[in-house]
């Protein structure tokens, strides 16, 4: 396995239309080499469209698409060098394990001696080195997983793609797998467009996350410029859940900006924040209650449930209904009594749209 | 794009080695005799284009010349769009140039005359087309194609852009081209010339469209006769199948196995089969016949001959189908519904007139509509049993070999019945389809189905035993018939019939194969085997381009394909001597006609259980296949092949043994030289001789019998996931929806 074969990926002004149906109206981004980025939304948002236009499996309406510098937006699949690790795998049921390896080694005109040594080298990379013999279906979900991956991998592709690979895994066997692709990635340098509608997958695994809504790019950056200043009020709550409330920005002074929510003021990271009336995403750790009946946000609990190592609370004010995670499991508030509501320094974010740079486009 | 010009390239050299090295024109004694490499290049006869130019004044073959050298030039051209664009253009034109001139001239000049008014006599005519045209036609075809799939077509697959495009070429050809032949030829005279007296006379005569049985007390015309035939037909399979289907599945028939075996059937058996064994029934020395004369002194009648035994014979043959049909239709009825119906109050009585039948409705209708074609379409049974006055299909066979021989009344006849059939055939898919109330969810539809009301159980049973009993009567009739020495009069065991069809004599030089049927018995065999790969292969690859690839036109591609399964035999028969008889295609009398006669009538069943096998694969392994650098032609053959095996054994299966049983269409293609089995058997019916028509019948049910159960036999069965949910992973026999005769 070289790892210098990373390539970058330009989308520019692509659009795909099914018959009269927009899937993707316009988008344009750059992927730098060796980066793995994440296309991270709703279902139905075009995240698996990008990506087969990306891998030739769909042509683009209109538009350029560039990998590693050459223009491949009429190129057919079977000529682009990328390669893919699919949702439901497509391992070939009537071929072994190292065979479904050796598979794109022999259509690429390798011998079939020499791919299959290639092949095995691949399966030991992932940890499936005594393997090769078995049919897909005498493999577990894990194990056949990670045959998708070494097969993609094999062809030592400028880019790998990977559509929702983790979706048919159960939780558990979920957080290592992420894990160990990225490893994988890290170590053999690849660059890698990582498809999920999960956002701590998302999080865990990428260098840059693409948010998409309805074929557009929501906002793009880093796991934490998105969770720490999401551009929106959807982006907030993708990015883990947040409780968006209206507040105003009453001044905004060096690096601290001070803000008003209900009768309650608090001082929060400026990051450029103007005076007015603006969004408040409040992550639901974010919020402290106290028993209290008179204070300046005050609220009542509409709703609690116990959940072991936290409680989870509704509560409601005159700002708003508040989502809260409260760690102290010893005390529980009672339904229907009063609190007082306050905020912790960090998990609070202003949401206005000009904050944040509305393309994305980076590392070119 | 290398691989772009490259396989231009190679298209283009093989158009002009046709053109320089081949022959231009239809050899005589057939080209893979070889005969005219003696002669070659320098005679008339089998000269290649080049000299058909220069030696023989066929000026206008230069146009296509020229063509292919525009193509040439053209690869030159950078811009791929363009390129493609001028490619396209290119081979329609070239393609198009080839028919027309093959029309246009003929033998002994233009057969259409604004050619002469346009370009002037022609001091020679041409013959059909031979190997050099075939191929350089075929060359522009493949250009048109690559031409589109440089413009970026099916995202630039020239494997699928070709394939598709050469089967609309086919197809085309070989069923669009002669039904349209057929239109043309009713309305011509003899010699070619527009003639509409012949259609005027024929469209109006009273023998195909009086209503006397009904006003006057003679007979109706045949095409009322024919229609009345099927109706009765359809109505009674259709009762007898859903009987049969009801008592398979909701009651607690012991036989239940048998039932199923009954589904073998009508695949096995050569459609005249049940007629001559209802002769041997019924007819006036047939067992019955003769035993009630003797015993209680009744007459012998000929009530058998005529509509009354070509009804029980039809209704005999297709009851299985409709069987087959309704038992998915019946099974499908989810068991909540009508469980659900039982807790309401209703009484099994009202849970089945107003839950189960209404749900299955629209597939009693379906059952009803293809029965309703394959009655149209059976040609095998009105030939044994109604003899001259019987029914569109044969009446359209003697208007043709008869004494009569007018073919523009065939033609009309042959029309009339398209007519009935397609609209059945529209009927069925228009009207029909998205109407299915009665699916298999794959969900565990728990529940049980319920019990039929009494007296429907009591019909049900009323119904099929007799019928179950009656069939099993008839096929020892067929099996048994063989070994007697003359039906009825003379009743006595022989092997004679054997002997006369199939006796072998070991002479010094070798084996001899001394008996009558051998020779129509190997060449059957032959034109089974070589076109039962090319039928598979066929449906296979159409299966494959409607499931997976989007294309403009796709369901109308399918929809054609579907339809040419609705065109009876002999209007299949009749249209491919119109078209194939006379330049620029002629056919008749060669084993090829006959192959492609069974390739275009079968490869609809491949079509379907391509489609049903495919559909069932999940699309993401061809895509993956794909993105590992395969082409979509090793796509094909690493993954999409080998996981469709037991759909590729059936389809081959069936059209080896539809070949080997179908007549319709075959009766009219057989030649001196290729005559097949079954168009025998009917010539020995003919000639009457009962004994060994009938012991070459059950001869080739026992043939086919080996063959299915060896196929079985071979094809194992392979696990590819837990729980095995690959596409038809079982090796299932396969099985005919709409069998047309
Ligand atoms: N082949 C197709 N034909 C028509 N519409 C399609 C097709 N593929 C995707 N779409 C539509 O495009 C939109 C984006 O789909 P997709 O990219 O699969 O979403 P996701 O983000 O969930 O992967 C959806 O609304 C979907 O219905
Ligand atoms: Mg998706």
């Amino acid at each position: 396995m070289k790892s210098n074969s990373a390539g970058s990926v330009v989308f520019e002004n692509v659009c795909k239309t099914f018959g009269a149906f927009v899937a993707i109206p316009d988008l344009s981004f750059t992927i730098s080499p060796g980066e793995l980025v994440t296309l991270l939304g709703p279902s139905g948002c075009g995240k698996t469209t990008t990506l087969r236009m990306l891998a030739g499996l769909e042509h683009p309406s209109a538009g350029r698409i560039l990998i590693g510098g050459r223009d491949v937006t009429m190129l057919p699949a079977n000529e682009r060098d990328v390669s893919m690790v699919f949702q439901s795998y497509a391992l070939f049921p009537h071929m072994n394990a190292l065979d479904n390896v050796a598979y794109g080694l022999e259509s690429s005109g390798l011998k079939k001696k020499e791919a299959r040594e290639q092949a095995e080298a691949v399966l030991e990379l992932v940890g499936l080195g005594g393997f090769g013999q078995r049919l897909p279906a005498e493999l577990s979900g894990g194990q056949q997983q990670r045959v998708a991956v070494a097969r993609a991998l094999a062809l030592e592709p400028q880019v790998l793609l990977l559509d929702e690979p983790l979706s048919n895994l159960d939780a558990r066997l979920r957080r290592r797998v992420r894990t160990e692709i990225r490893e994988l990635q890290q170590r053999l340098g690849f660059t890698a467009v990582y498809v999920t509608h999960d956002q701590d997958e998302a999080l865990a695994v990428s260098d840059r996350v693409v948010i998409m809504k309805d074929g557009e790019i929501a906002q793009a950056g880093s796991p934490r410029e998105l969770y720490e200043a999401p551009a929106s009020a959807f982006i907030a709550d993708f990015m883990g859940e947040a409780n968006v409330v209206d507040c105003e920005v009453l001044t905004s002074e060096g690096d601290r900006a001070r803000i008003r929510i209900g009768a309650l003021e608090h001082f929060i990271p400026a990051r450029g924040a103007r005076p007015g009336p603006a969004r408040l995403a409040v992550r639901p750790n974010a919020v402290t209650l106290e028993p209290a009946s008179e204070a300046a946000l005050s609220g009542t609990i509409t709703h609690s449930a116990y959940l072991g190592d936290h409680v989870e609370y509704e509560v409601k004010t005159a700002a708003g209904t508040f989502f809260v995670v409260d760690p102290a499991v010893d005390r529980s508030l009672e339904t229907a009594s009063s609190v007082a509501v306050g905020f912790r320094d960090r998990g609070i974010a202003l949401i206005q749209p000009d904050l944040n740079e509305p393309g994305f486009s980076y590392g070119i | 794009m290398d691989n772009s010009r490259r396989r231009v390239t190679i298209v283009l050299a093989l158009g002009v080695a046709a053109f320089l090295l081949l022959p231009w024109y239809r050899i005589d004694s057939g080209f893979f005799a070889l005969d005219w490499l003696a002669g070659f290049p320098g005679d008339a006869a089998s000269a290649p284009g080049i000299l058909q130019i220069f030696s023989y004044d066929r000026w206008w073959l230069g146009i296509a010349v020229l063509m292919m050298l525009a193509g040439m030039g053209a690869r030159y051209i950078d811009d791929p769009m363009r390129r493609g664009t001028l490619f396209a253009w290119i081979g329609a034109v070239g393609v198009i140039f080839l028919a027309l001139q093959g029309l246009a001239i003929g033998f002994s000049g233009w057969t259409w005359t604004i050619g002469e008014g346009l370009f002037g006599p022609l001091q020679e005519g041409q013959p059909s087309m031979g190997a050099g045209a075939v191929i350089m036609a075929l060359g522009f075809v493949l250009l048109f194609a690559f031409g589109f799939a440089d413009r970026g077509a099916m995202r630039g697959d020239a494997f699928i852009v070709a394939s598709i495009t050469m089967l609309v070429f086919l197809v085309v050809i070989f069923v669009f081209y002669p039904i349209g032949s057929m239109f043309v030829g009713a309305f011509q005279d003899f010699d070619g010339s527009f003639n509409s007296e012949g259609f005027a006379k024929n469209i109006v005569d009273p023998s195909i469209w009086s209503l006397d049985c009904i006003v006057g007390g003679n007979r109706c015309g045949v095409a009322w006769r024919t229609l009345f035939l099927a109706i009765l037909t359809a109505t009674g399979s259709t009762v007898m199948g859903l009987a049969f289907a009801l008592l398979a599945t909701r009651t607690r028939f012991p036989f239940k196995k048998g039932l199923r075996l009954l589904t073998v059937l009508p695949i096995i058996t050569p459609p005249f089969v049940v007629g001559l064994a209802l002769i041997l029934l019924f007819g006036r020395s047939g067992v019955v016949t003769q035993t009630l004369s003797s015993v209680f002194g009744i007459e012998p009648g000929r009530w058998l001959y005529g509509l009354t035994g070509i009804w029980i014979a039809q209704v005999l043959s297709f009851t299985p189908i409709s069987f087959l049909v309704l038992i998915g239709v019946v099974e499908g009825v989810s068991p909540s519904m009508e469980e659900a119906s039982q807790t309401l109050r209703a009484d099994r009585w009202r849970t089945f007139w107003h839950v189960s039948l209404p749900l299955m409705k629209p597939g009693l209708a379906n059952a009803f509509l293809i029965a309703f074609i394959e009655s149209m379409a059976d040609f095998g049974n009105p030939m044994v049993l109604g003899g001259s006055h019987g029914v569109l299909s044969t009446d359209i066979f003697f208007a043709v070999v008869g004494s009569q021989n007018d073919p523009t009344r065939a033609a009309v006849l042959a029309m009339i019945l398209l007519v009935f059939t397609l609209s059945a055939f529209l009927a069925q898919r228009l009207w029909l389809s998205g109407k299915n109330f009665a699916t298999v969810t794959g969900k565990g539809d728990s529940g049980q189905h319920a019990a039929l009301p009494k007296p429907i159980s009591i019909a049900v049973h009323a119904l099929v035993i007799p019928w179950m009993i009656f069939t099993v009567v008839v096929y020892c009739m067929i099996l048994f018939g063989g070994f007697v020495k003359t039906w009825g009069l003379d009743n006595s065991l022989t092997f004679a019939h054997y002997v006369k069809a199939f006796s072998i004599s070991f002479e010094a030089d070798g084996v001899a194969w001394t008996g009558v049927a051998w020779n129509s018995f190997w060449t059957t065999m032959e034109i089974a085997l070589v076109s039962a790969p090319l039928t598979a292969a066929v449906g296979l690859l159409t299966a494959y381009l409607i499931v997976r690839q989007k294309f403009a036109g796709r369901e109308l591609f399918e929809f054609a394909l579907m339809m040419s399964f609705a065109i009876p035999g002999t209007v299949i028969g009749i249209s491919y001597i119109m078209a194939f008889n006379l330049p620029p295609l002629e056919m008749t009398g060669t084993a090829a006609i006959l192959v492609a006669c069974f390739v275009f009538r079968n490869m609809p069943v491949g079509v379907r259980g391509g489609v049903a096998a495919m559909s069932q694969l999940d699309k993401s392994l061809d895509e993956a296949s794909l993105t590992l650098r395969a082409d979509s032609f090793r796509t094909i053959r690493k993954v999409v092949l080998p996981l469709l095996r037991p759909a590729i054994n059936a389809a081959l299966v069936y059209s080896f043994v539809r070949a080997i049983t179908s007549i319709s269409a075959v009766i009219f293609l057989v030649s001196a030289e290729y005559n097949m089995a079954t168009s025998y058997i009917v010539g020995l019916v003919e000639n009457g001789e009962y004994g060994v028509a009938i012991a070459y019948s059950s001869t080739l049910i026992v043939v086919m019998v080996a063959i299915i159960t060896g196929f079985q036999y071979l094809v194992g069965e392979r696990r590819l996931r837990r729980e095995n949910r690959v596409a038809g992973s079982h090796a299932r026999l396969p099985i005919p929806q709409e069998k047309t005769a």
